[in-house]
């Protein structure tokens, strides 16, 4: 019988915290190794049709930089000073062996800089399959449905000749439901937390989540499963923290310990958008049909919203962010953006515009993934939160 | 040709300027007339990008056309958009952001005072033509809360593999039919017809002809033009709202005629100093200038007898080099290629092989980069090509950093120091050339 005690979810967040402080990837090279012929596929943030990968027998890794561990010698020497810290510390990543294993890279539309890195890759490891995944902006499934269909088809083709296999829509139709599953874990994860944050730490949501991005998704679920069978068993103490949704680290990553100074300072985080594509379909991808028409129509209609992502309804901009808000009961949210992110920076005052209208309060920081300096930014949400219990309501 | 020589109303300096450039300044001012007017006049304002925009098809509904990057480059040269950088970040943007789009908003903040003194019409549509600038789209978002009006999104890909996909161009003629153009027509009460977009398309390939032929003119030595501070004056009216109409055709064909007489008469570009001395160095740039210190930037160049032959920020609207003209018997296709063949909108390594064909094709000494400090669609991957460039080519490359429109990140005593260890780099290589050759 599977263990849930309490303690588990403790040993659960150990591992996963190996693996993500884990930059040569050994889980992942692990994996690899375990059968001739496999392929592994990076790919960057924000989002990827990962069902696509895993359907050609690859597994799909995600390539989220250094964090605040790697030291960055060569990485440094490719970019500005006032380019974001992700681009180089993946460049470091590469230029160092550490992704010698990878067969294929992804770079999604995410911003400039990410779109340029594409390229970059292409020049600067010529033997490695590099694809630039351009999302549509055109909502409609006649219009930007039919250029997604078609990027989706040359992606399968793309990894077809990765695997050496072709993917079929059988095995698209399969790896679908198996991130269903995923996905359904995740918002299951997510409620858990939102309804007893004290029992599921953020900083142990976020180590899951980054293990789902090296882990072959089966064991990842299972990982999923275990943990909230633990974390219901919990019971641990209840604090008087306020309840935040934290914004704009959906990109470049924020230091674990930022997140654990955010939660130490007095907050709850019952929303966030870290590492969306663990659940940027709202709800199940269709499983029968066409499996490349039910991943352009998910992506279309049924997920999430971020600043990446063209808002054609003026009245609805930042509702995502007051829905997470609503759903979860925060009663306030934190800005922690990346310095240098387009972005997240200009979407930043719009966002802003709409939790003022809304009365919801707010602060912002900005963060590299490297940042090593807490005591600030404990002081800010500690500040933060004290209003909240103070003000709030008056 | 003649030379006629203005005396600015700021600057304490003689300016020299070329006839052209005086032809110019004069479309401009009725440009902004006709802007500022639009309230008075009734007249349909629409404001768009200078990358990939769609002048021709905006013509169509009758639209006066406002280009906010084009106006913060004028606050640039009037030295003005310092403040209106700030009163952006006064009110909530990041320092970290593109200056263009903190320049409009402050002047917005201000009053939006135009270039002319008058104030610039609040727009009845935004046509966001999302090409190559991600930051495109968040701008325009941000320009929608504030003037709540028909906001058109025109999405077009990136060419990411260095070639156009059929499926790309579907995809953006889709975008015209079901969305953008009945959006036009809708703001606009003009009914779409296809044969005068048509008529627009042929005068914008009569117009790119003569603009191309000038570019390629720097491949004379010397040079008669700067293809880089000179340059901007160039692409002014094709990038601009002028593109399809007759006032660019002459103006191209009065430019083109005015550079015909300095290559016949073996004389090097116009400076605001007046002729160029005798051409030293020939030089390709990637990146845009910085327009605060446009004319102090340009003399570093000039003093030391160096001319840029070629740059990509001439091609920042629209690529020409590889034959793309607009074309009538295809005009949403035409309209499509051309935004997808903008300078940003294509792969690094397409980057590469142009900036290294330049150094081939127009006879440089080397490759200078300007990176500017908030514009990452051009800036993410310049350390990269540089290098590139520099090993395909074996002619030595440089750095500079500046920003495009504010004043605090232009610090002349660096660049110059830069510019000039640069020319001394070029001196040893012919040295060492000599003496091997």
């Amino acid at each position: 019988m599977e263990d849930t005690s309490p303690s588990k979810t403790a040993e659960i967040a150990a591992r996963c915290e190996e693996i993500f402080t884990d930059l040569d990837f050994n889980a992942a090279r692990k994996w690899k190794a375990g059968k001739p012929g496999r392929k592994v596929i990076g790919f960057m943030p924000f989002y990827v049709p990962r069902e696509l990968i895993h359907a050609a027998g690859a597994l799909p890794l995600g390539i989220l930089g250094g964090g605040d561990q790697l030291e960055v010698i060569h990485g440094d020497a490719y970019f500005q000073s006032y380019i974001c810290r992700i681009p180089r510390s993946t460049v470091e990543l590469g230029i160092s062996g550490r992704l010698d294993f990878v067969d294929g890279m992804l770079f999604p539309s995410i911003c400039d800089v990410i779109r340029n890195l594409s390229g970059m890759w292409k020049l600067m490891f010529p033997r490695v399959a590099a694809r630039y995944v351009d999302l549509p902006q055109n909502f409609d499934g006649e219009v930007g449905g039919e250029f997604y269909r078609s990027g989706l088809q040359e992606l399968r083709h793309w990894l077809a000749d990765i695997a050496s296999h072709p993917v079929t829509d059988e095995a698209i139709r399969a790896s679908v439901a198996v991130y269903n599953k995923s996905r359904a874990l995740i918002r299951e994860l997510y409620a858990l937390r939102a309804a007893e944050p004290w029992n599921v730490p953020s900083a142990e949501v976020y180590l899951l989540l980054r293990a789902g991005l090296v882990l072959p998704v089966e064991e990842h679920n299972e990982l999923v499963r275990t943990y909230i069978d633990a974390a219901r068993s919990r019971d641990r103490p209840f604090k008087d923290n306020s309840r935040v949704v934290v914004s704009g680290v959906f990109c470049e990553q924020p230091p674990l310990n930022l997140i654990k100074s955010i939660e130490l300072s007095g907050c709850y985080i019952v929303g966030d958008d870290f590492m969306l594509v663990t659940r940027w379909e709202k709800s199940d991808t269709a499983e029968d049909g066409d499996p490349i028409a039910a991943l352009a129509s998910a992506y279309l209609h049924n997920s999430l919203s971020t600043s990446a992502k063209y808002e054609p309804d003026a009245a609805r901009k930042g509702a995502y962010l007051i829905e997470s808000v609503r759903k979860n009961r925060a009663e306030g949210v934190i800005f922690a953006m990346p310095s240098f992110c387009d972005p997240a920076l200009l979407e930043r005052p719009m966002l802003q515009n709409a939790l003022k209208a809304a009365g919801i309060p707010f602060i912002a920081f900005k963060y590299a993934e490297n940042s090593g300096q807490m005591q600030p930014i404990r002081e800010q949400a500690g500040t933060f939160a004290d209003s909240i219990k103070l003000w709030s309501g008056e | 040709m003649s030379t006629i020589i203005t005396h600015p109303k700021v600057a304490k300096a003689w300016v020299f300027k070329d006839a052209s450039m005086a032809k110019q300044k004069e479309m401009m001012n009725r440009h902004y007339g006709r802007l500022a007017d639009a309230p008075q006049t009734g007249e349909k304002v629409a404001s768009t990008f200078v990358p990939g925009n769609l002048n021709e098809l905006l013509m169509c509904f009758g639209f006066a056309v406002n280009l906010p990057e084009i106006n913060a480059i004028q606050n640039g040269l009037r030295k003005t958009s310092g403040n209106f950088v700030m009163e952006a970040e006064k009110i909530g943007h990041s320092e970290d952001v593109c200056t263009y789009v903190k320049s409009d908003i402050g002047m917005m903040a201000r009053g939006n005072i135009g270039p002319n003194g008058r104030r610039l019409p609040d727009p009845d549509v935004l046509l966001l033509s999302c090409t190559g600038c991600f930051t495109f789209m968040k701008w325009f978002e941000l320009l929608r809360e504030r003037y709540r009006c028909e906001t058109i999104m025109f999405h077009t890909p990136y060419m990411a593999d260095g070639k156009i996909a059929p499926d790309m161009v579907k995809y953006m003629v889709k975008q015209l039919e079901k969305d953008v153009i009945p959006k036009l027509e809708r703001v606009s009460g003009v009914k779409f017809d296809i044969d005068r977009l048509r008529e627009y398309l042929k005068k914008s390939a009569r117009a790119e002809d003569d603009l191309v032929w000038v570019l390629q003119s720097a491949k004379a030595t010397p040079s008669p033009i700067d293809a880089y501070f000179g340059g901007i004056y160039y692409i002014g009216p094709i990038f601009g709202a002028f593109r399809g109409t007759d006032d660019a055709i002459e103006y191209y064909k009065f430019l083109r005629e005015e550079i015909e007489g300095r290559l016949a008469q073996g004389k090097g570009p116009v400076t605001p100093g007046g002729d160029m001395g005798k051409e030293r160095y020939r030089l390709v740039v990637e990146g845009p200038p910085n327009y605060t210190n446009f004319r102090q930037f340009w003399k570093m160049f000039y003093e030391e007898g160096a001319v840029v032959v070629a740059s990509s920020y001439t091609k920042v609207g629209g690529t020409y080099d590889f034959g793309f003209r607009h074309n009538p018997d295809k005009p949403l296709e035409s309209l499509a290629e051309y935004c997808l063949n903008v300078y940003t909108n294509r792969s690094l390594p397409m980057r590469v092989d142009m900036l290294e064909n330049y150094i081939g094709e127009y006879e440089a000494d080397g490759l200078l980069i300007n990176s500017i400090k908030s514009c990452n669609s051009f800036s993410a991957g310049q350390l990269l090509i540089m290098r590139e460039v520099e090993r395909r080519t074996g002619k030595p490359a440089a750095f500079i950093e500046t920003d495009l429109v504010d004043p605090r990140y232009f610090s002349p005593a660096n660049v110059k120091n830069r510019l000039e260890s640069y020319f001394q780099m070029i001196e040893q290589k012919r040295a060492r050339a000599r003496a091997a050759g």
